[in-house]
């Protein structure tokens, strides 16, 4: 590993002292929270992903039942069946903390699905009520589901981000400063030894003089 | 941000939504479904897309990842899911973890 470029001086050496300090301090600091995001994140995605497999499965059925819906009735019966919703989510968007990332939180505040059908049954087929009303509900898994994928996203995100800051510190910054602070110590207890060695050299010959 | 919620697909499917409340839009082709999404963005705070037209503008959607809204969730279309979002929920588990610790069951 490279030392860093500086002049072995007492100066230096303090201020590299101060930087390996911090550094080492960021390194627990964000080795923490590396922890800590990893194990939030692993509950997310389990979350994540049992939401997936029971937002595909539902989708499925109702995108079923409303081929069969359309299949039998005629397009302009289906456009007006379909055109009003029958059941609107009112989410309201926020955002949130999770270890500092601003991540979206989504609150269902109220669902008017009242079972009221805007259309009349004479010209609706029974499988277009089915997934007129299935609809609504997976609506509202969906809305989850959005939240909880997106959360996961900017977490997987934020947390290679900081898996690179921590080896960075670890495997670069820590060694670097290490190695300088040694670098400059010793150079400096070799400048002392000499100085030693040449006071010692001219005292010899002072008392030689004087004899 | 807006509380509104879209969809964009590219089948009749997408008219299902409507009957929910969300607000529908068509795109069949690469370039309509990008200049709709950018539009899009902007007006709604959550937008439904079919893992069709998702794989088409994958690399439109990793933008929209830096901040919290628009969230964009790929959902199955009429015919079924086709794995995109499975995929990219593994792409996000080993970015994060570096291990499969959901997938790797089913593979065996």
């Amino acid at each position: 590993m490279a030392r860093l470029n500086v002049n072995p001086t007492r100066m230096e050496l303090k201020k590299l002292k101060a930087r390996l300090k911090t550094a080492t301090r960021g390194h627990k600091l964000l080795k923490d929270k590396s922890d800590e995001m990893i194990r939030r994140f692993s509950v997310l995605i389990k979350l994540n992903k049992k939401l997936r497999d029971e937002v595909d499965s539902e989708l499925a059925s109702v995108l079923k039942e409303f081929a069969f819906a359309k299949g039998h009735m005629s397009e302009s019966a289906i456009e007006n069946a379909f055109m009003m919703p029958t059941a609107q989510l009112d989410i309201s968007c926020q955002t949130k903390s999770i270890m500092n990332v601003i991540v979206p939180s989504i609150t269902v505040s109220q669902s008017l699905s009242g079972g009221i059908y805007p259309y009349a049954f004479s010209e609706v087929t029974s499988e277009a009520d089915y997934s007129v009303k299935k609809i609504s509900q997976v609506i509202e898994k969906l809305v989850s589901l959005a939240e909880v994928e997106k959360q996961t996203a900017m977490l997987a995100d934020e947390i290679e981000k900081n898996k690179r800051r921590v080896n960075a510190l670890e495997y670069v910054m820590i060694p670097q400063l290490e190695e300088t602070i040694h670098y400059i110590t010793s150079k400096l207890d070799e400048n002392e030894r000499a100085s030693i060695t040449r006071l010692m050299k001219v005292k010899s010959m002072i008392a030689e003089r004087q004899k | 941000m807006n509380n509104k919620m879209a969809i964009l697909g590219e089948g009749d499917s997408v008219l299902a939504f409507k009957a929910g409340g969300v607000d529908a839009y068509y795109a069949t082709d690469r370039e309509q479904a990008k200049s709709l999404l950018r539009k899009l963005a902007k007006e709604y705070g959550i937008i439904f897309i079919t893992e069709a037209l998702a794989t088409e503008v994958d690399d439109l959607l990793k933008k929209f990842n830096q901040t919290p809204y628009p969230i964009i969730l790929p959902i199955p279309s009429g015919s079924g899911e086709d794995g995109y979002a499975a995929s990219k929920l593994k792409e996000r588990m080993e970015k994060a973890l570096g291990v499969d610790i959901l997938f790797n069951r089913e593979d065996k």
